[in-house]
């Protein structure tokens, strides 16, 4: 499974390209690495981990997409319609019984799959870590609440909501947490502005940090 | 020096701005406002090294209708504006309001959606306390600044000169990206 | 709560349309439909607000109540007001300048947001193993101050709240001795950004260990005030036991961790479960209670004062025994450059390493410049990194695109989550049972918010 555009590949050094750049590092080009499923062996606990999911769930090969081992984690890409099922048996049956929570993630790049949502698990049982991501896209950006498994993900699913616009189907209460309720625009997407103001000095006005120029 | 010299021990004049200026700043009681990493300072502040008790202060009233004084101390959200505006509408006259903190004073190193850019968009300041977070003697310093400037208020009509000499030259000072300072 | 543009339709905020244009009603979250759904049963309750500006309430913590009599039916708690948009802000720094923001989440214990934060950039970047054993020991010493001056603000303002007024002025005087040792090592009392990601902004000044050891025997004996006048105190125990109660099942379902988890009796502790910074080698237990209440999670925060005392001892001896060692880690690419120190005209940066970049080297001037300015890069990937934080699990999700600022920082906070146990204790019991079971889980709100 391959991401079309990558995170840093692009052109230029600078993030803002409105002001006047005459060092010449506006031409330079960046190409990245892929991102692709990670091989076998996995290293430490994560084969036994992985293992012991196909064994538990054998519609394995349908919901997790990608499995990635990196700097020593595990993370497993889940399709959205298998969330609740994969959680449960993590649960049950691998005994991760601690979530700890959710995080959104905006990849406005990647079409189709803009909206990531993270979930680090932990077992206390066998003092290990793994995490879950599910990708939705801007355009039906539903996941299936995990209240029912973690009680505990009600505000973090309520905060991913209000920060990332990610609706969680059959969540008991899903309302702006951070943000005051009648606000319009959800804030951590990237598409959304820092909204810093200028600030005036005596001689000068210094642009906010999301206006001035400054590298990528 | 003439008149006071004539009379009998034991009397003392006075003005009625200077004595209401005495009692008013002699026993300010603060409101408990702490939002933030601020609220720890001041809460130091009126701890046993740096103790505001000295100045009559530390009893934080957590009723505002109670309390003269309220230090914002702490980053005020955009979700916590309407209720800053409440508790200051809530006190009683007089009252005075110190910006604790840089972020309460501008919005500090926080210049973004979230934050009230300086508290002054909100409630009127009269002192402005820079720091991130000011250590408590400099709250106190603010504090007797603040004490300084009560007992010289004026009153009545002296006080509406004041107030329109202050907003006349306010509105035709020049903008401060216009004056010369470090940068020019 | 939809992100196009269109008429605002918002069941849970009224608005008003008069002659000054639209006007939201100050209530603020689901108030109007509480009271309407209220209102429709024939039944008679009290809802009462307490917040968000309230003496008991650590901070903006708005907690709804829903009374019959002095029992409360029903808890809701409204968080938010102190968001800063921490997270979003720390997109348009570079990584070094996300430290000073992440400083400011929990900002009772700064050290560890700081260190947490510099774990997960130093996963990233591969260096884990290459950060001088010298400055994980301080790291270590600092952590653990942190953790003294943290728990002091909890049990001070704790026993504030229940009417026990001596031992807040107790607390913060053992605080304050703490914040004296930070202000000699890091230069501020708090919200330092001493922690770097590769080690620490500079080495420890001159006479710091004298310090510290001095510091800790005056602890160690002004701890005891605090011990006579509340363990065993018939009144404190009144208060506190049997309120707030929290089983394993529950804590474990609400990811609850910290003092509330280990009052279960549950001994999970990530120091010692998934060690960082090297915690494995120092000496010190896991303190628990079996009581899964309020007293029990005070007695948690009074057993750690002292295995935190114990731990500082040991790295104060680790200490002198690394004298002369690096602080920063060896790559001169990641490594912040400026070895900080007082010059002779009193400023920050070493003479020293002016003659050398101005002078000497022109690589270190180059170094110093692009690493100030423009930052080192992390490699593409994500991270999750933990610490056991005062309150419980502290964990960063870092995500980098290989540039010079994060992608997507995201802090797992424990009070957070610990906030959500909060219906879970207190639905049952009476309105004062509410302030010392908000006090037990010891919440901070700019953690919470962010």
């Amino acid at each position: 499974m391959k991401r079309e555009k990558n995170l840093s590949a692009g052109h230029g050094a600078f993030g803002s390209a409105d002001t006047g750049d005459t060092s010449g590092y506006g031409g330079l080009v960046r190409t990245s690495t892929s991102w692709g499923s990670s091989e076998r062996p996995f290293g430490s606990y994560f084969d036994e981990v992985v293992d012991d999911l196909e064994r538990a769930y054998p519609d394995f090969a349908d919901a997790i997409e990608q499995v990635v081992v990196y700097r020593g984690e595990l993370t497993l890409h889940i399709k959205r319609e298998k969330l609740v099922e994969v959680a449960l048996i993590l649960r049950n049956k691998l005994l991760f019984e601690v979530c700890l929570g959710v995080s959104g993630v905006h990849y406005p790049t990647q079409t189709d799959r803009q909206l990531h949502a993270v979930y680090p698990l932990l077992s206390m049982t066998h003092n290990r870590r793994i995490r879950l991501e599910v990708s939705v896209s801007e355009a039906d950006p539903h996941i299936p609440s995990l209240v029912e498994v973690w009680g505990g993900n009600n505000w973090n699913e309520r905060e991913t909501f209000d920060m990332f616009g990610i609706i969680f189907d059959s969540h008991p209460g899903l309302t702006r947490i951070l943000m005051p309720d009648d606000w319009r625009g959800h804030p951590q997407r990237k598409d959304y502005p820092l909204g810093g103001i200028p600030v005036e000095y005596k001689g000068a006005t210094i642009p906010p940090p999301n206006d001035r120029r400054s590298y990528r | 020096m003439g008149l006071e010299e004539k009379l009998p021990s034991g009397v003392v004049l006075t003005s009625v701005e200077k004595l209401a200026g005495y009692m008013r700043k002699n026993s300010l009681w603060p409101a408990t406002f702490g939002l933030a990493c601020c609220a720890i300072e001041m809460m130091a502040a009126g701890g046993g090294r740096y103790d505001l008790a000295r100045f009559g202060m530390e009893v934080f009233r957590a009723s505002p209708r109670q309390a003269d004084l309220m230090i914002v101390a702490g980053r005020v959200s955009n979700k916590m504006a309407p209720v800053l505006r409440q508790i200051y509408d809530q006190m009683a006259a007089p009252k005075w309001v110190i910006a604790m903190g840089a972020c309460a004073s501008s919005g500090g190193m926080f210049n973004n959606y979230a934050i009230v850019q300086g508290v002054d968009h909100i409630v009127p300041v009269d002192i402005y306390l820079p720091g991130c977070p000011p250590r408590p003697e400099m709250l106190m310093d603010a504090i007797l600044k603040l004490h300084a400037q009560i007992s010289d208020e004026k009153l009545g009509p002296n006080r509406q000169k004041i107030i329109q000499e202050v907003e006349a030259a306010a509105m035709a000072a020049k903008p401060t990206h216009q004056l010369k300072g470090l940068l020019a | 709560m939809s992100t196009s543009s269109g008429p605002i339709v918002d069941p849970y905020a009224s608005s008003l349309e008069t002659t000054e244009g639209r006007v939201f009603s100050v209530t603020g979250g689901d108030w109007d439909s509480l009271v309407t759904e209220i209102g429709a049963t024939k039944e008679e309750r009290v809802v009462v607000n307490m917040g968000p500006q309230h003496p008991s309430t650590h901070g903006v913590l708005r907690l709804i109540l829903e009374l019959e009599g002095e029992t409360i039916t029903e808890l809701r708690a409204g968080i938010g007001y102190l968001h800063t948009g921490i997270e979003k802000n720390a997109e348009y720094r570079s990584w070094t300048q996300g430290v000073t923001f992440v400083t400011r989440m929990d900002y009772l214990a700064p050290l560890f947001n700081e260190t947490a934060y510099c774990l997960a950039v130093e996963k990233l970047l591969g260096i884990t193993e290459d950060v001088p054993e010298r400055a994980s020991v301080i790291r270590v010493m600092m952590m653990e101050l942190n953790r003294i001056s943290s728990h002091m603000v909890a049990l001070g303002t704790g026993a504030l709240e229940l009417g026990a007024l001596s031992p807040m002025i107790f607390c913060f005087r053992e605080r304050e001795k703490v914040l004296d040792v930070f202000e000699l090592i890091a230069g501020l009392r708090m919200n330092m950004a001493y922690v770097r990601p590769g080690g620490v902004a500079q080495d420890l000044p001159p006479n710091t260990l004298t310090k510290v050891r001095d510091t800790v025997k005056e602890l160690r004996r002004d701890f005891k005030d605090n011990d006579k006048l509340l363990i065993g105190n018939t009144i404190w125990m009144k208060r506190t036991e049997g309120v707030g109660y929290l089983d394993l099942a529950g804590a474990t379902t609400l990811g609850v961790t910290g003092p509330v988890l280990r009052s279960t009796g549950m001994p999970w502790d990530l120091r010692k479960m998934q060690p960082y910074s090297g915690y494995e080698n120092y000496d010190f237990d896991v303190v628990t209670a079996s009581t899964c209440d309020v007293y029990g999670r005070f007695l948690i925060r009074m057993n750690e004062l002292e295995q935190s005392l114990r731990i500082i001892e040991q790295c104060v001896d680790k200490l002198e025994a690394l004298v002369g060692a690096p602080v920063m880690v060896a790559d001169k690419k990641i490594a912040w450059p400026s070895q900080l120190a007082l010059g002779g005209d009193g400023m920050g940066n070493s003479l020293d390493h002016i003659r050398e970049i101005m002078g000497t080297s022109m690589e270190s001037l180059i170094h110093h410049f692009k690493l100030v300015t423009e930052g080192f890069r992390v490699p593409e990937g994500q991270v999750y990194t933990a610490v056991e934080s005062p309150r419980g699990e502290l964990g960063v999700h870092l995500v980098s695109d290989g540039g010079t600022r994060p992608y997507r920082v995201h802090f797992r906070e424990p009070s957070f989550n610990n906030l959500q146990a909060t219906s879970a204790m207190c639905e049952g019991s009476l309105i004062a049972d509410v302030v010392a079971a908000v006090a037990s889980i010891d919440p901070v709100m700019g953690g919470v918010d962010r």
